[in-house]
């Protein structure tokens, strides 16, 4: 059975109210490709205060590198601001293990020492095998873990969730 | 027989040649050398990806340049690096590679950097590792004999790419002493895998390789005709030795047919960019004017391949056989 998703849209708006408020108004944005990236952008726009949106692949920093190998079509990480002294907010999609986010946290710091970093998730699926908590939540699920929840977006910008089948173990 | 530098899923494994390496392997290095490009341009220029792997520079022939390129990709990548340089004595060769190999093997190398002055010592050795079950030790070959030099060849490639941004409309017209160039016969290979449809060979005829009709490249001996409306200058350094045979009159006599000055590039496409692998001769191949010059790309090279030997490391010690 497919577990009930709900939709990107409205989980989207859920976030940004959650975030108006706590997040801070010189935050700048970091979205982790390719999920995080999108939202990222839309919640800089929906938010309205001129965050910076900088993008991070952190295929570099995978702990999966000696199992999985190097991830094909790496995309180039863009931080165009100073990441040191700034406040950054991490932003991705689905929040799992935990392991995406620990490597985007190191990666981060190689472009310098942020002032904090908090996270916002579209989706926390639950499964964590770090102690890492997100800030800011869309949506929290309950997903077999033979699942994937995979973000789209379309040509018009909409984003949509769906649970793909784990291809392996 | 399989293409002994590609896996059983047809991953890259070891980096010989660029003959016979399918165009989406040429494709996945390029574009993997992209994200570490920006990695040079951070504060700090390193990534985990190699954390705790040994990278061995094994260099029978000396090369002080790309050994250093290899180095500074291998330390960005977090990996230990161990430089030997091995005189090429006429005794060390054959079995006792191999030995040598062996040895290293016995210390945890998992990447052998190899340059020698024998064509084919690179394949030797990835054959060796192959055939005695070591598959997670590889190699990349730095250049051998008059053979190959395919990571100055993927660089020469990224670097058309990123400013020409498609191959399949360009003009290249490489121009020097291809008989005697590794790099030469490298991007040549390399240039019709990715389908670049006029390549070009501009030489004298006594510095043209006599199997250069198979590769599908059009020979010119007038420079003048040669480069006339190319997109991408390629000089080949011209090797002081081989003015000592009897290939070549003089320096001066070179340099006025086959010399890169202003007045020559003016033939080419006003947007045609001049690479040249290094170390330059000046006055030799290349005008001044014309390395310094707003056209020349020959800096821009160096950084690319750092970049480049980058993915070609992180690609090969993340395939099938290093796999847990």
């Amino acid at each position: 059975m497919p577990p009930m998703l709900p939709d990107a849209e409205a989980t989207l708006g859920a976030l940004a109210d959650r975030m108006r408020g706590g997040v801070a108004p010189d935050a700048a944005f970091v979205g982790i490709y390719s999920g995080g990236a999108w939202i990222a952008e839309r919640l800089a726009s929906m938010l309205g205060h001129g965050h910076r949106v900088g993008y991070l692949d952190v295929s570099f920093y995978r702990d999966d590198y000696e199992r999985a190998g190097l991830k094909a079509n790496a995309k180039r990480s863009a931080l165009d601001f100073d990441v040191a002294g700034s406040t950054i907010v991490l932003i991705d999609d689905v929040l799992y293990t935990g392991r995406s986010v620990r490597a985007a946290i190191n990666e981060l710091f190689d472009y310098g020492r942020p002032a904090a970093v908090e996270l916002a998730v579209l989706i926390d699926r639950g499964g964590r095998e770090l102690p890492i908590e997100a800030t800011y939540v869309g949506a929290r699920l309950a997903v077999a873990r033979n699942l994937d929840i995979v973000l789209a977006r379309d040509e018009g910008g909409r984003l949509s969730l769906a649970a793909e089948s784990r291809a392996t173990g | 027989m399989r293409n002994p530098q590609l896996d059983a899923q047809g991953g890259l494994t070891h980096l010989l040649t660029l003959e016979g390496l399918p165009a989406a392997v040429i494709t996945q290095i390029l574009d993997t050398a992209v994200p570490f490009v920006s990695i040079g341009e951070r504060e700090v220029k390193k990534v985990p990806l190699l954390r705790g792997k040994a990278v061995f520079n094994l260099f029978f022939e000396n090369s002080t340049r790309t050994r250093t390129t290899f180095e500074i990709a291998a330390k960005r990548l977090s990996a230990d690096v161990i430089n030997l340089n091995i005189g090429a004595s006429s005794t060390s060769k054959g079995e006792t590679v191999l030995d040598t190999i062996d040895n290293l093997t016995a210390m945890d190398a998992d990447i052998f950097v190899v340059r020698h002055s024998e064509s084919g010592a690179p394949h030797l050795i990835a054959a060796h590792l192959n055939a005695t079950g070591r598959r997670h030790v590889h190699v990349v070959n730095a250049g051998d004999g008059r053979h190959q030099h395919p990571t100055q060849g993927l660089l020469d490639l990224f670097t058309i790419r990123h400013y020409k941004r498609d191959f399949r409309n360009l003009s290249v017209a490489i121009v020097g002493d291809v008989l005697h160039s590794r790099v030469a016969r490298s991007l040549i290979q390399g240039l019709a895998t990715v389908g670049t449809p006029d390549i070009r060979v501009v030489a004298p005829k006594t510095l043209v390789p006599a199997e250069v009709g198979s590769l599908g490249v059009r020979v010119f001996n007038d420079m003048r005709a040669g480069i006339g409306g190319c997109d991408v200058v390629v000089m080949l350094r011209l090797q002081s030795e081989r003015m000592r045979g009897a290939l070549l009159p003089s320096v001066g006599e070179y340099f006025k047919h086959y010399g890169l000055t202003p007045e020559k590039l003016a033939l080419a496409k006003p947007d045609a960019i001049v690479m040249h692998p290094g170390p330059m001769n000046r006055g030799v191949e290349i005008d001044s004017a014309v390395a310094d010059g707003d056209r020349s790309v020959i800096l821009p090279q160096v950084t690319f391949g750092i970049a480049v030997r980058m993915a070609v490391m992180s690609i090969i010690a993340g395939s099938q056989g290093s796999r847990a």
